[in-house]
Order: structure tokens, then sequence, then C-alpha cells
């Protein structure tokens, strides 16, 4: 194989493709996460409509496939060959544009997402800066695709997200910096913005940023994961597309192609917050409980899962596959049905491997948080009403950015506590 | 890693920036010249990468585009365009534009000519991965006294706005 291909797989390399200046295995890498996202939305959006159904005690699509499996595969044939319409009187320039602008801002952020140590495209010395700066610039699509429609709902939808997005992008600022803070108690005594250098640094302190000066990190994580969801502008904050009010807010317009543009680009960001979340106070690619149930036998126990995962996936699909209605009409959706659990199987017995087993270990552990967290983005916009115009800006202003505050303050009083006692204590004695 | 394509990188950027700034001030729509602004910044961003800056950079994509231009865009949809497209431009002054364009030019010139001589010092190349830390060490150790200044500037305009746009307090 050529130079260029096996240099970067020595053992002794131990820094992400883009520090090493390997342009293949960045490609490889991008090619890979953007695979990989494309593929978690497609599966974000079956289970979204049918855990949404469960939650409402119906039970979703059905038809197509068995449970519906195959419809977000009928949903983007559909997308793919409706019509493009541009309404009349529409600025066309801008209106084509936006949908791209929200694309090209939701997945560029996944340079720098540590799935591991290693396992992430780039590592940057400005990583969570990077990362808002270039997830803030989703709004201005949102703005632009609302403004080019030339029609009403659209642009109060884009008013109501920008004036939305940007409210809430301070109150999460305020709570990235408490965290970035919390980096630099080294004895060296400087922080990183750096995302692997922060989950480095959860790592060296022994404690997720979460857990840290509790309950802190505690209220910096829970203002964050407020703002996250204001930012992605969804249920309970999805006042920029409630439907009962302006139809779909600011992609009213839009159809087709460029309509599924939007969908992706809103879920993708949705993934890449969730991650920023988990780098910043979850411990990255950290698995639970490294100091409680520490020592090799856990280790081993806790590298099975995602094998067990799998298996588990498998035992789900069996036992629906067993329950599928006995008639003829449905003898394909069973056969397939098996068929998918046969994979999962076969790729729990993959997971089985002892190197495949621990190479999967940092990417297994990020990608469960991630899925915890879009459950979670489900959960509220099945349980929670939407909030008003008012009582939003409310949150935002008046109780997420003074906590936020008050948090900052905090940590930065927690981090020189020795150094603030001794200098009271020298006062005292003078 | 090594920088790539240097040159290319560079000649691109500035081309960008200069090509976007006269769509600025061309379009007859305030929202292209906005969009067109937007472009200007985010390459002029891209040459604060070049220069080891990444800190600058990425302040500029949030404070600049991110923040300042999406409340230009609030403010702009707001505003009736096809009245202002149709109004007479009232700052059609061409014989200051003239003057101030020739001075400016005579200075890059002379910068051409000269530059060398003025900056005789060799260029400090500091290493990329310092760079945030030091501008925050320089920022709260030696300008602690104009950083304090300028927030305090900061929040006078902040409780200004308030005053103005609120009728009762």
């Amino acid at each position: 194989m050529p130079g260029f291909i096996t240099n970067y797989l020595d053992k002794n390399v131990h820094v992400t493709p883009g520090q090493y200046g390997s342009p293949f295995w960045a490609l490889v890498y991008i090619l890979l996460v953007f695979g990989g996202v494309s593929l978690a939305v497609v599966c974000m959006n079956w289970l979204e409509r049918k855990i949404l159904a469960h939650m409402q005690v119906r039970l979703g699509p059905m038809r197509v496939g068995p449970h519906g499996l195959l419809q977000p595969i009928a949903d983007a044939l559909k997308l793919i060959l409706k019509e493009d319409i541009v309404p009349e009187g529409a600025d066309s320039f801008v209106f084509l544009l936006a949908p791209l602008i929200i694309l090209v801002a939701g997945f560029s952020v996944y340079c720098v997402i540590p799935f591991g140590p290693t396992h992430a495209i780039t590592d940057m010395n400005i990583g969570i800066l990077f990362m808002l700066g270039v997830s803030s610039l989703g709004v201005l699509g949102i703005v632009m695709a609302g403004w080019a429609s030339n029609s009403h709902y659209p642009l109060i939808g884009a008013l109501r997200s920008s004036a939305q997005m940007v409210s809430y992008e301070v109150a999460m600022g305020l709570a990235v910096i408490s965290a970035v803070l919390m980096t630099s108690l080294n004895p060296a005594g400087t922080g990183t913005l750096s995302m692997i250098g922060i989950v480095q640094a959860q790592y060296a302190q022994h404690t997720w940023f979460i857990f840290k000066f509790f309950p802190l990190g505690f209220i910096a994580f829970f203002i964050f994961a407020v703002a996250m969801v204001a930012e992605t502008n969804r249920a309970p904050f999805d006042l920029p597309e409630a439907e009962s009010e302006l139809t779909a807010g600011f992609h009213t317009e839009y159809s087709g192609l460029r309509w599924s543009l939007f969908m992706l680009g809103e879920y993708a960001a949705m993934i890449s917050v969730s991650s920023i979340a988990i780098t910043l106070w979850l411990g990255g690619w950290m698995r639970p409980f490294p100091n409680l149930l520490q020592g090799p036998t856990w280790d081993l126990a806790f590298s099975l899962f995602p094998a067990l995962t799998f298996f588990g996936l498998a035992a789900m699909t069996f036992y629906s596959t067993m329950r599928m209605p006995k008639h003829p009409y449905f003898r394909i959706q069973t056969i397939g049905l098996g068929a998918f659990g046969g994979v999962f199987v076969l790729i729990a017995l993959i997971l089985l491997i002892p190197r495949v087993r621990d190479g999967v270990q940092d990417v297994y552990w990020f990608v469960a948080k991630i899925a915890v967290f879009l459950y979670l983005y489900i959960w509220y916009r099945g349980t929670f009403p939407r909030y008003r115009f008012d009582q939003l800006m409310r949150v935002g202003w008046k109780v997420l950015l003074p906590l936020g505050i008050g948090v900052l303050m905090a940590t930065g009083i927690m981090g020189l506590r020795t150094e603030i006692w001794d200098f009271v204590h020298r006062l005292v004695h003078i | 890693m090594a920088p790539v394509a240097t040159t290319f990188f560079f000649y691109f950027l500035s081309g960008l920036a200069i090509l976007s700034g006269v769509l600025v001030i061309t379009r007859k729509n305030p929202v292209h010249s906005a969009l067109a602004l937007i472009l200007t910044l985010l390459s002029v961003a891209g040459l604060y990468l070049m220069l080891y800056a990444p800190f600058v950079a990425g302040v500029q994509i949030i404070l600049y585009v991110g923040g300042i231009m999406v409340l230009f865009l609030f403010v702009i949809m707001l505003v009736n365009i096809e009245r202002s497209q149709k109004e007479k431009q009232f700052n059609q002054q061409w014989l200051p534009g003239i003057l101030a364009a020739c001075g400016l030019g005579l200075l890059f010139v002379l910068i051409y000519v000269k530059g060398k001589a003025l900056f005789s010092q060799p260029v400090i190349t500091m290493p990329e991965t310092e760079n945030t830390q030091r501008v925050g060490m320089m920022l709260y150790s030696n300008y602690m006294f104009p950083f304090e200044i300028a927030s305090l500037l900061l929040l006078v305009a902040i409780i200004g706005a308030v005053v103005m746009a609120k009728k009762r307090i």
C-alpha cells in the first residue's frame, strides 16, 4: 500500500488525521462521519414517528415494511421526486441558497467532534469556539429562507427564530464558559478550548464536569440543555415552525428536496449540540463509572456493552417477528424482519472479537450518550406544551442568563478558593 | 502540521474579500448587500486563520457573522425595501470619496515601497497551539486596564440602548 495510507496506521500515531496531516485519512473520516450522521438522521426520523405515536397511544407508520421500517426510504424517494417549487415573487437566488447554508453549517461542525481520543476529523485549538460559531451560522439560513419566500408566515417564523436563537446563544455561551473554566483546574493553570483537550481534562480530574463543584456543573449543564433545545428550534421552543400558528414557519414555501435539506440540517444540528453537551459535561468518550467500578473485570464487563446492545436489538426484532400476523400476505415482511434481526446478531458477533471490541469502545459510549439526548428530544416533543413567545423570552433573558452569570462567578470562586482563603488568612494576620 | 498551499489560499481569500466588499456597496437590495458583507467577514476570518490567530477568527465568526449580521438582517427585513430601492441615493459624495480613495491608495503604494524598511524586525512565529492562551494572558495582565475600560463602555452602551428603546422602565 502507498505510504500516505499506511503512515497514519502506525502504532505510535496517537493524534487525529487532521493534526497528523493525512488528507487521505481525513477524507475517510469525513465520509464516515457524513454517512454515519445521515444514517442516524434516517433512524431518528423513524424512531421519532414511532415513539411519538406510542406516547400518544397510536401505532405510527405500519404499512411500508414491517413496523414501518422502510418508511424513511419511502419518504426520501417521495421528496426527491417532488417538484422543486420557487414561489412567484421570491428572491430566487437567496431562496435557493438558504437550505444549503443550513446544511453546510450543520455538517461543518462535525470536523471537531471527538468520538474518541483519536477519532475526530481534526482537533482545533479553538474547538468549542468553532462549534458555537459555525452552528450559529444556521440562523442566517433560517432568516434568508424566511425573507426570500416573500410570504407572511415564513417571515414571521424567521423573525421569531432569529430573536430566539440570538437570545439563547448568550445563555449557552455562559454555560460553556463555566465548563471551559473547569478545564484550567490543573497545576499549570491553563485551560483549553480544544474538544479533545476538554475530555482529557475531565479524565485528568477524575470526574465528569457535570459532577464538578456539585451543583455548579449540574446547573451549567441544565442551562445548556435548555438552550440547546431552543437553538435547534425543537419543541417546546418550536415557535419558528409552530404548525397551529404559522403552518410550517420559515420553510412553509419549500418543497421536495430543498425541504428535506432543512430537515437534514435540523437533525444534524440536534446531534451536534448534543455532542457539545456530552463533550463538555458528560465525559465525552469515557465509559460510565470509571472511578466507582474500576479494575480489569469491570473494564471487560463494560467492553461487552456494544455487543450486548446489538443482541438486545436482535432479541426485540425476533420477538416482533414472532408476533407478526400469520396471514400469508405478511410472509415477505416477516422474513424481512427476521433477516433484520439476523443482521443485528451478525453485528453483535463481530463486536465480540477482542480487537474490534476494544476499538469501538470510545465511539460506542459517545454514540450511546448521543442516543440518550436524541430520545430526550423526542420525549420533550411528546410531553411539553409549546411556550408562548413572551414566556420564551422571559425564560431566556430573565432566568437562564442571570443563572448563567451566577454559575460562572461561583465556578471562578470555587476554582480559586485556596488562593482566596490564603488571601483572607494573610489579611487577618497583618 | 505544515500549512498547505498558503499562497493560493491567501490570494483566494483576499480576492473573495475584495469582490464581496465591492458587492456590498454596489447591490441595490440591502439584503443582498448584507449577505455579501457576511461573505467578506468570513473570508477575513479565513485570513486571520492564516496569520495563526485562530482565536480572533473564531470570535470574528461568532460575534460579527453569528450575532451582528443576524441583527442587521433582522432590521433590514422590517424595513420596506421596495420604497428604499426607488428612493434616490442621498450619499453621492463623489469628490470626498475620490479624495479618500486616492489618499488610501497612496498609503498602500508607500507601504509597498517602503514597508520593508519600516518593519525591519523579523516576524515572530508563534505556535498555533498557544495563541489562545497568550491572548488570554495578555488581556488579563498587560492590557487589563484597557480591557476593563472597553467592557465598561459596552455596559454603558447596553444601558443606553435599553433607556432609548423603552419609554417606561
